[in-house]
């Protein structure tokens, strides 16, 4: 009754969060052909426990199942946890980090649409601080790994952690290249000279670069269909570029360059995928640029000065706290006022 | 150690006028807590707490004498806001003083008014006009629906009529979606409108 | 920073936008399904069986009624007359007799009975006396002043009555008119066909309005999807030769096409696309030099002041799902069915109808509500044109409503607040500057109906608003009343000691005058009464008895002159019942009520001369004026049961 306006065009819920999924499709391949298939088990675990998960709270909360289910919500955020994994992460640990997102950081807060904090990012920092050692640890990419592991090797791998016979670890594993960086610029190297190892490709690390660039277009894509605003990625990847810049120009030797930074670790997925989560993230235009330009500095001050190799994780969480703030001191001018 | 004595002495000294002058410049004036109380209140002056009308009510709960439960036309909301702002455990409506009832207003039938002149001096808002020997009329928009002027009445020409609701003082209500739309029936046009709402 | 933002946001839209005109925040591009009623002219309407006019069909105060059931009427004589300022006449479409006065469903979101005038036409159709003026020479205060007899209000919807925006008060700084034919919404044409079929009417009306306003220039703002419309507008303001009035400039006129986006016809919105001016927030448009007009209300006035028609018609699209969708010319009061008739009927799977557009408009409750002012859209609803809304998702946070809303507000955070019943919140974060034109809940991905929620939140407010003032004046008023109760007891105490101080010195005196002070206030005159309750008694006694006779004597013949007799009875019976009284007191207090008696005759006698029905105040606001004429048709109506109920009168 009395429900104008009677005409609506929008996208529902379901169909954004299946074109973000969509996005991340070109990522996941560029992942396969880096890393192996191992990530699709990943991705897999990860979808069903997130899918588990919200059915049983949602069950246990008594809130219809179907609806919920199918937002995909509950998926978007398993994608983005298990890209963020290392790619032979094993399988308790995929699911840990799921159940700690869907259950604790979303459902417990109030479900879709009341979770303070990126539920992908909370499952994703509880493992790192948890699981350090694992999580640290990333398979090397297939071209440059002693023993590049088959799509079953690599299955079994993830269920038992047992290597095939006569493989050790240490073949199939490398240090990234963000934590490579910060370990022998502690040694007194300098970035010249280190980024000359094989791990590093023509921007940043090799074969990750491709898995970023594959972000970018997914991002290109989600930008195009008017899923995420402008402001977030342009505000993020330009603070991320001027911050390290500004080091750069500083010392190029201790340093390293802006490209770089973009181009490895999470940048690219953050950009495009993580900060623009709309839930968590702040509403006003002028707050998402100051959320996404706190996210780039954060992340570049964790990754410089941090004790972990790339910080995007807890950026992101540090800036979700701020949010309430930044909206209420951003609120734009309304029609017809003046500039307060 | 007689400096640090002097320093103490001194330290005290400038602490004390400080605070003094701060004490004067930011002076409360009156009991603020009695007018809060009041603007809570909804002002019906009708008495029904026991008290001979809302200022009198707001002291009292104030000086800690009345509980905050017995404004029947303050409603539920009422007791919750004097309960927020006395600090105090919310506590529903005590029925010794009467119930909540819709909003209503006076209305004296003038053929059996007599022009006493009694209500007038009943109504605590004076929205009664009229003088001796000439019928009295009540000011609808002024009346607080305090059923004070029953009472009084000698001949009982005062009932007190709810306030309907018409298109000026309609509102809006709380959104429900319905879960399936009913299809139009001309010879019950309005039956679409009380299908239940979700 | 916010630099960066509107360099972005302007570097987006000036890839796609027309740059004649200045863009304003969001907007939406709904299908407009204006294609399906523009096919046919607009048509008459035949006279109904029977026409329903709610005195309630404009913004402001409720006319007062000047015809009696059973009254034959001529077409365009008025029937009810506006009261205060804000306020708009009704006039009889046709002519007929007036077979009732009562309440009946007007179309209005609530679906709540109101009071209406049901006309029963006569079939001939006869004009009333009409008064053209003309408007060059005439006064133009007197011309403002006609205008308000007229009964015309704004016929884009906003029913706000005419006459109050074309009073300027002596000297006006409106130096533009800005004529409103956006007609912004989906399905609505009724402008669009009245500018293809009567641009040179609208423009003589123009001239008119800006003659009344003083204003030399006009810009008359179309959409774009309206080019025969647009091209007809141009034409007659090209061949528009009228001379211009001797005391203004040769007013200017011309046509501006805007880019169709949703809700360009919002008077602030277009003023902002037309000139880039923003008119504050918290003042008017005339404050900066503007007046906005409806092309319909404009034509309406100008036939007005040539032909002395009043307000009796407007043009209505019946479209949607009905057999022919078209443009109609309505009698004001013609029953909805009669109009569904006209355009072949609806077609079977018709759900509802909606009255104004899909983005604005409401549910009518029912096929017989009467066409008012307002209606400038009736469309029949049907699931494939509006479909249920699925069930509300939470909200994602998701801003596409942000980045729709036209006055840049931030429904997400207006939402959260409203539904929170967070109220305060919500004002804060300008829920007021809402002009609820539904963009937010048309992308929202989440199905939440937002501006239900809003309009929801602001009738809480107004209503907290209105209980808060209420409460305010009760408390004043209680305030004053312990106030003057405290004063007249130390005026009593300080009498009775002066008469005690009298007769000790002065035995011989009497003690009469003090009492005789003159009265100033008729509240006074209920003070004299607590003085000596006790024998009051007695007079109430006889007073119950006079009561019960008079309820008893009362016949059919109830009129308004009731009271008078109630006063001559009373004073008739006063001799007899101050016999009953003892002797002290009495003399001056006699005097007194006689006083106070004879002061409210001549207060009678004089409003009765000034044509106002009998009452016991004066100098009254024009909202308790309306009270006490509701009031009036209560008593009687309680008179007329008092009759009924003789029989079984109470003993008391």
């Amino acid at each position: 009754m009395n429900r104008s306006p009677y005409i609506t065009d929008a996208p529902t819920v379901s169909v954004i969060m299946f074109k973000v999924l969509l996005a991340l499709v070109p990522a996941i391949m560029a992942y396969v052909w880096i890393f192996g298939g191992g990530i699709l088990v990943t991705l897999t675990l990860a979808t069903i426990t997130a899918l588990l998960a919200e059915a049983a709270l949602l069950k246990i909360r008594q809130r219809p199942i179907q609806p919920y289910l199918m937002d995909m919500s509950a998926v978007v955020t398993a994608w983005l946890l298990a890209l963020a994994l290392p790619p032979l992460a094993p399988w308790w640990l995929v699911v840990v980090g799921t159940f700690f997102a869907i259950v604790i950081a979303k459902q417990l807060y109030g479900g879709l649409g009341y979770n303070p904090f990126n539920p992908a990012m909370v499952g994703y920092a509880v493992l790192l601080i948890s699981f350090p050692l694992i999580m640290t640890k990333w398979p090397a990419p297939l071209s440059l790994a002693k023993a590049p592991l088959g799509f079953m090797d690599q299955l079994h791998f993830i269920f038992t952690s047992v290597l095939p016979e006569n493989i050790k670890v240490d073949a199939i594993t490398s240090a990234t290249p963000l934590d490579y960086l910060k370990t022998q610029l502690m040694l007194k190297h300098d970035v010249a000279s280190i980024t000359q190892a094989p791990i590093f490709g023509t921007f940043g690390a090799k074969g990750g670069e491709v898995i970023t660039g594959a972000y970018l277009l997914g991002g290109l894509y989600l930008l195009q269909q008017r899923i995420i605003s402008w402001h977030l990625p342009t505000a993020f990847l330009a603070a991320l570029t001027l911050i390290s810049l500004g080091f750069y120009t500083f010392n190029p030797a201790h340093f390293a360059n802006p490209l770089f930074h973009l181009m490895s670790g999470a940048s690219m997925l953050a950009a495009f995928f993580i900060i623009t989560d709309p839930i968590s993230g702040p509403t006003t235009p002028r707050g998402k640029l100051y959320f996404a330009a706190g996210v780039a500095i954060t992340t570049y001050l964790i990754r410089v000065y941090g004790g972990y190799p790339d910080g995007v994780a807890f950026a992101v969480l540090l800036m979700n706290m701020c949010v309430p703030l930044i909206d209420a001191c951003t609120q734009p001018r309304v029609f017809g006022h003046k500039e307060s | 150690m007689l400096t640090a004595l002097y320093i103490m002495l001194g330290l005290a000294l400038l602490l004390g006028i400080v605070l003094g002058i701060s004490a004067l410049a930011f002076k409360v004036e009156g009991d603020p807590l009695v007018a809060r109380i009041d603007a809570i209140l909804p002002q019906t002056q009708c008495g029904q707490c026991g008290y001979p009308g809302c200022k009198p009510y707001a002291t009292a709960i104030a000086a800690g004498e009345a509980d905050i439960n017995q404004c029947p036309p303050g409603g539920d909301a009422g007791a919750h806001a004097l309960a927020d702002l006395m600090g105090v455990e919310y506590k529903p409506l005590n029925a010794e003083h009467g119930t909540p009832k819709p909003k209503s207003v006076a209305f004296i039938d003038e053929a059996t008014c007599i022009g006493c002149t009694l209500c007038l001096q009943a109504c605590p808002v004076d929205a009664i006009l009229g003088a001796a020997k000439h019928m009295h009329t009540i000011i609808a928009t002024e009346c607080t629906g305090c059923e004070l002027c029953l009472a009084p009445c000698p001949v009982d020409c005062i009932t007190m009529v709810p306030v309907a609701e018409n298109p000026d003082n309609w509102k809006w209500k709380y959104p429900v979606i319905n879960i399936k739309s009913v299809p139009f029936d001309s010879n019950n046009p309005t039956s679409h409108l009380n299908s239940s709402p979700a | 920073m916010n630099a960066i933002i509107n360099f972005a946001n302007n570097l987006i839209r000036s890839i796609s936008t027309n740059k004649d005109v200045f863009q304003f925040h969001g907007g939406v591009h709904p299908h407009d399904h204006k294609a399906e009623s523009t096919l046919l002219p607009i048509a008459k309407l035949a006279i109904p069986e029977q026409l329903i006019l709610p005195l309630r069909q404009h913004v402001g105060y409720i006319p007062k009624i000047k015809v009696q059931v059973g009254d034959h009427v001529l077409k365009g004589q008025m029937l009810a007359e506006p009261e205060g300022a804000m306020s708009a006449a009704i006039h009889a479409p046709t002519s007929g007799t007036i077979s009732a006065i009562s309440e009946q469903i007007i179309p209005h979101p609530s679906g709540l009975p109101d009071l209406c005038i049901t006309l029963s036409p006569d079939g001939k159709d006869t004009w009333g006396q009409l008064a053209p003026m003309d408007w060059r020479t005439a006064d133009k205060k007197a011309l403002v002043a006609c205008l308000r007899m007229s009964g015309i209000v704004g016929l884009g919807g906003a029913t706000f009555p005419t006459h109050i925006k074309l009073t300027t008060n002596g000297k006006s700084n409106v130096h533009t008119l800005v004529i409103n034919a956006a007609e912004c919404e989906p399905y609505i044409t009724c402008d669009d066909m009245l500018m293809r079929e009567r641009a040179d009417e609208i423009v003589k009306g123009i001239a008119i309005v800006q003659h009344l306003l003083g204003a030399n220039h006009c810009i008359i703002g179309v959409e774009d999807n309206k080019p025969e419309a647009a091209n007809a507008m141009a034409d007659a303001c090209k061949a528009f030769a009228i001379p211009a009035a001797n005391d203004s400039v040769k007013p200017e006129m011309s046509v501006k096409v805007v880019p169709t986006l949703y809700p360009s016809g919002d008077a602030r919105h277009l003023i902002h696309l037309l000139l880039g001016i923003e008119v504050p927030h918290d003042k008017r448009t005339t404050d900066v030099g503007l007046q906005v007009f409806n092309v319909a209300t404009v034509l309406a006035i100008y036939r007005y002041f040539e032909f002395g028609e009043p307000a009796i018609s407007r043009i209505v699209s019946m479209t949607g799902n009905v057999e022919k969708p078209q443009n109609f010319e309505v009698l004001f009061g013609t029953p909805l069915k009669t109009l569904i008739d006209a355009a072949g009927g609806a077609k079977p799977d018709t759900t509802h109808f909606v009255m104004g557009g899909p983005m604005m408009g409401f549910d009518l409750p029912n096929t017989d509500v009467p066409i008012t002012k307002a209606a400038n859209c009736i469309i029949a609803a049907a699931p494939h044109l509006f479909p249920a809304p699925p069930p509300a998702m939470p909200c994602i946070r998701c801003t596409r409503c942000a980045e729709a809303c036209p006055v840049n507000l931030q429904p997400q955070e207006l939402y959260w607040f409203s539904k929170s019943d967070n109220f305060e919140k919500a004002r804060d974060y300008n829920l007021f500057d809402c002009i609820e034109c539904g963009c937010c809940s048309y992308v929202c991905p989440s199905d939440i109906p937002l501006v239900q929620y809003y309009r929801y939140a602001k009738s809480e407010i107004i209503a907290a608003d209105k209980a808060k003032d209420a409460a305010d004046l009760a408390r004043e008023r209680n305030e004053f009343r312990l106030a003057r109760i405290e004063r007249e007891k130390l005026e009593r105490a300080q009498k009775h000691a002066e008469r005690a101080q009298a007769t000790k010195t002065e035995t011989k005196k009497d003690a009469v005058q003090p009492a005789s002070e003159p009265l100033t206030n008729p509240e006074v005159a209920t003070t004299v009464n607590d003085a000596a309750a006790s024998d009051k008694q007695a007079a109430i006694a006889a007073a119950i008895a006079r009561a019960k006779a008079q309820k008893l004597a009362a016949t059919g013949d109830a009129t308004e002159a009731t009271s008078e007799k109630t006063v001559a009875t009373t004073l008739e019976a006063k001799s007899a019942s101050t016999e009953n009284k003892q002797a002290e007191v009495k003399s001056d207090k006699q005097a007194l009520i006689a006083a106070a008696i004879e002061r409210a005759k001549a207060q009678k006698l004089a409003a009765a001369q000034a044509g106002i029905a009998p009452k016991n105040v004066e100098n009254v606001s024009a909202s308790v004026q309306a009270e006490i004429n509701k009031t009036d048709e209560i008593r009687e109506k309680a008179q007329q049961l008092a009759v009924e109920k003789t029989e079984d009168t109470p003993t008391k």
